[in-house]
């Protein structure tokens, strides 16, 4: 390049620190190959894969809290010769919620306190990166390794009943349903779980804080809906399922999939279904733009 | 420990303030302030309904009111609340590194540690006990014993946990994640499970101090515990006291290169 002839001071339209190095000319892969990067690297990150063994106990170990009673029941289902599974898919899921809760609760702020703490989210900011992308990557990320966690032992339990020679076209409507249960619920969750995070960057606060949000939603949920029952309104016990993430999710699942409901009443009819859609949806988008207005004010 | 003279009683003025103001910066007090806000609103609640439909108003003055406070009360807030304010109080510091400039002062650490548990304590009092109080007369419309026993009972429980949270945040980086374990899985799910479990239990304590002073109605309202009440009061005062000796004595010997 002629930049080395230009004395020093002179207007020049280069980068400050071009000193005559060849430039690179070939093609760029551009911020959506560093979205798919970063999405991988968070969902990865969520099961402790690239990180010290440490941090590998928690994730897998209840990834393996969860599918062996799954991998069990199947076995069972089969040895027995049941002539149906003894647990529901949809129940599953909501049977191991506290370990769910957990999961959230120790990866949420592994995704998101730790860009913040050690100030290294302005770096990804220098790149191409938008922080919708950057938001985008990481609900992405941390959505699938929930999505993961409940369907994989729905899938061993799916196993074990076809293993079980248990009819097809009665299990795969049921695990459909579970299957898109599981997908709304990571969804739900990892919303809350990383919004919460990203506000609590400090170190172990944001695990305390992930973990009360869901656990106090719920507590809420089971009395309120306790007195409900008592007060003998139907239409105002259907309507506290909205109260806790879990069971907001399985008011959808019951109202539009027509799942088997876990909590004690369903939604009100279609009124009640439509109410719980558009709660899922609101929830959803409002995690997702106070993640991005998160990273849109200073990054600390 | 150094040799020279110590500076200063069991409490340390510059410490409290330092810790209060750690625990009580920005952010902090607001998820400090949503749990109680979540038990007086749901005991609000419980209220009106029970204004509008007399078998409510019936069960607010039999076992709902202790379970709502039991539950709630004791077995979440109080858990979450001094894992708060217990590792918050001195995990960041020792985390950050900046603990070496507190300990390089002729100050001695027990009475570091004494005095930012006792701030802890307060933050836990101010946060949980009282709403627990208020939220107890909101439910039972008067200062009555059960009022009385689940503020009894949460401070009792307060103390033991923040203690041992804080003897946890000293040990372990990981202080939060073992504190919640301990509070979730081994009270809630295994204490339900073994039997054992439940008499190695803060909460069950906390249970027994509530049923000793709601006395003979305790069996009507529905409140028991594992344990009778001395062992209880005994076992509150040794892991109370022991934890916090421990952690001073810890803090003597903490290694901090470990950065």
């Amino acid at each position: 390049m002629s930049d080395r002839a230009t004395p020093a001071g002179a207007p020049s339209s280069g980068a400050i620190h071009d000193i005559g190095y060849r430039h690179y000319d070939g093609p760029r892969l551009g911020a959506a190959y560093i979205r798919r990067s970063l999405f991988l690297d968070t969902l990865r990150g969520t099961y402790g894969l690239g990180r010290s063994a440490r941090s590998k106990i928690v994730p897998l170990g209840l990834l393996a809290l969860l599918a062996l009673p799954a991998l069990a029941v199947g076995i069972v289902t089969g040895y027995f010769g049941f002539g149906a599974l003894p647990i529901g898919y949809t129940e599953y899921i909501f049977g191991f919620q506290v370990a769910v809760t957990i999961f959230v609760a120790a990866q949420s702020p592994a995704v998101m306190s730790r860009d913040l703490r050690f100030r290294v989210a302005a770096l990804y900011f220098s790149r191409p990166l938008s922080r919708q992308q950057y938001v985008q990557a990481k609900y992405a990320g941390m959505a699938a390794a929930l999505f993961l966690l409940m369907g994989l032992p729905i899938t061993l339990l799916l196993a074990g009943a076809l293993l079980a020679e248990l009819p097809v076209d009665e299990q795969l409507p049921d695990y459909l349903r579970a299957m898109a249960g599981a997908a709304l619920a990571a969804l739900v969750l990892a919303g809350i779980g990383l919004f919460v995070a990203a506000m609590t960057p400090r170190r172990g606060l944001g695990v305390a804080a992930v973990v009360g949000v869901l656990l106090v939603l719920s507590g809420l949920q089971v009395t309120v809906m306790a007195m409900a029952y008592e007060f003998g309104n139907d239409t105002f016990t259907g309507y506290t399922g909205l109260i806790s993430p879990y069971t907001l999710v399985d008011g959808v699942m019951s109202g539009v999939l027509g799942a088997d409901s876990s909590i004690v009443e369903e939604p009100p009819g279609a009124v009640g279904a439509a109410v719980f859609v558009v709660a899922v949806v609101a929830l959803v988008a409002a995690c997702y733009a106070g993640l991005v207005a998160r990273y849109r004010k200073a990054l600390s | 420990m150094t040799g020279g003279p110590l500076t200063g009683g069991p409490l340390n003025a510059t410490v409290a303030s330092l810790t209060s103001r750690s625990l009580l910066g920005r952010r902090r007090t607001f998820v400090l302030l949503l749990l109680p806000l979540a038990l007086l609103a749901l005991c609000t609640l419980a209220r009106i309904l029970g204004g509008l439909d007399s078998d409510i108003a019936a069960e607010l003055d039999g076992p709902l009111s202790p379970d709502l406070l039991g539950a709630f009360g004791i077995a979440i807030l109080m858990p979450l609340l001094s894992l708060i304010a217990g590792t918050g109080a001195i995990g960041p510091e020792i985390d950050e590194g900046s603990i070496v400039y507190l300990l390089a002062k002729p100050l001695n650490r027990h009475s570091i540690v004494v005095t930012k548990l006792l701030v802890a304590f307060g933050v836990v009092v101010a946060f949980g006990v009282v709403p627990i109080a208020v939220a107890g007369v909101v439910l039972t419309g008067e200062l009555g014993s059960v009022t009385v026993a689940f503020t009894l009972g949460a401070l009792a429980a307060g103390a033991a946990y923040a203690s041992l949270f804080l003897l946890l945040a000293v040990i372990t980086r990981n202080a939060v994640v073992v504190g919640l374990v301990y509070a979730l899985v081994w009270e809630s799910l295994i204490g339900g499970l073994v039997p054992g479990a439940q008499a190695l239990s803060v909460q069950q304590w906390a249970s027994a101090v509530v049923a000793e002073v709601l006395g003979d109605s305790a069996a009507r309202l529905g409140v028991d515990s594992a344990v009778g009440f001395g062992t209880a009061m005994v076992l509150l005062v040794l892991v109370t006291v022991a934890a916090t000796f421990y952690a001073g004595r810890r803090l003597q010997t903490l290694r901090i290169s470990e950065a």
